[in-house]
């Protein structure tokens, strides 16, 4: 055996640097750590959000600044657009080439996601405190 | 014959017995599979609504950074979500919603190691898809009592 087949790691990979399976399962687990937890969330938010439906500003305003709905609705805000950039991730990693492209696309994404979660959270906060 | 720009590319190419070049197949093979069967329509369809739901998203932080803002701006968000056109989207929200949840219940079924039989899988997605409709009209008719009162 040569040396460099000696490592758990393909040529390819090696050559590429990017370890033997980028972040090997991490990825895959996260998706389903985070759907196991928005799905309480979800049936949560869905179903108050719908009780509010043509609430005024003052009711509403009111709902999303009380302490336990701001702490859960921030919860969901994170977790939810971890799960989302992960989710598209995946998407572009499947159907758009060339590689240069994957890794601009995701970034992209990824920038999206950070901004839109600081803004819900940073909205949520305000109304809370 | 290969993109010389991505490293996927290699694994996609194989040789024949002669020694010529030739591209292997993609699965599923789009030509061959039937796509329209249960399983892959709803798998595919788990994919669209995620994506649907990403979109959505952008609603939902409108939302609540125009209830931050004030009444003013809260007013607009009411304006459009009570629109014809917000309470289409909305409702195909909703639905979308319920959904890529229900399917992603199923999936985490499948990732604990349960329901893989063919009977049990097409009955796991009937009840995705019957469940999906009870969800949105369940949602929707709290919402609409709520509106009305």
């Amino acid at each position: 055996m040569t040396e460099h087949q000696s490592r758990l790691q393909t040529p390819l990979g090696r050559v590429r640097g990017a370890g033997s399976a980028k972040g090997g399962t991490h990825h895959w687990w996260m998706q389903r750590v985070t759907s196991l937890s928005l799905l309480p969330l979800m049936i949560w938010f869905a179903f108050s959000i719908a009780a509010k439906a043509g609430a005024p500003w003052e009711v509403m305003a009111e709902w999303i600044g009380r302490p336990v709905n701001a702490v859960l609705l921030i919860v969901l805000i994170a977790v939810g657009f971890y799960h989302t950039a992960s989710g598209l991730q995946v998407v572009v990693e499947d159907y758009v080439r060339p590689e240069r492209a994957v890794m601009l696309s995701n970034l992209a994404i990824k920038a999206v996601c950070v901004l839109l979660g600081l803004l819900a959270a940073l909205s949520v906060l305000r109304l809370a405190i | 014959m290969a993109n010389s720009h991505d490293a996927r590319e290699a694994t996609m190419i194989g040789r024949r017995t002669d020694g010529t070049i030739v591209r292997r197949p993609l699965s599923p093979h789009l030509q061959v599979y039937d796509m329209m069967q249960m399983t892959s329509a709803l798998s595919i369809m788990h994919r669209i609504t995620g994506s649907a739901w990403a979109i959505g998203l952008i609603f939902f932080v409108w939302f609540l950074a125009a209830a931050a803002s004030g009444p003013d701006a809260y007013a607009g968000v009411q304006w459009f979500m009570g629109s014809f056109i917000g309470v289409i989207m909305l409702f195909g929200i909703t639905a979308v919603a319920w959904y890529h949840t229900l399917a992603g219940v199923r999936h985490l079924v499948w990732d604990a190691g349960y329901g893989y039989d063919i009977p049990t899988t097409y009955r796991t997605g009937w009840a995705v898809i019957i469940g999906t409709g009870v969800m949105t009209v369940l949602t929707w008719i709290v919402a609409i009592i709520a509106w009305a009162s």
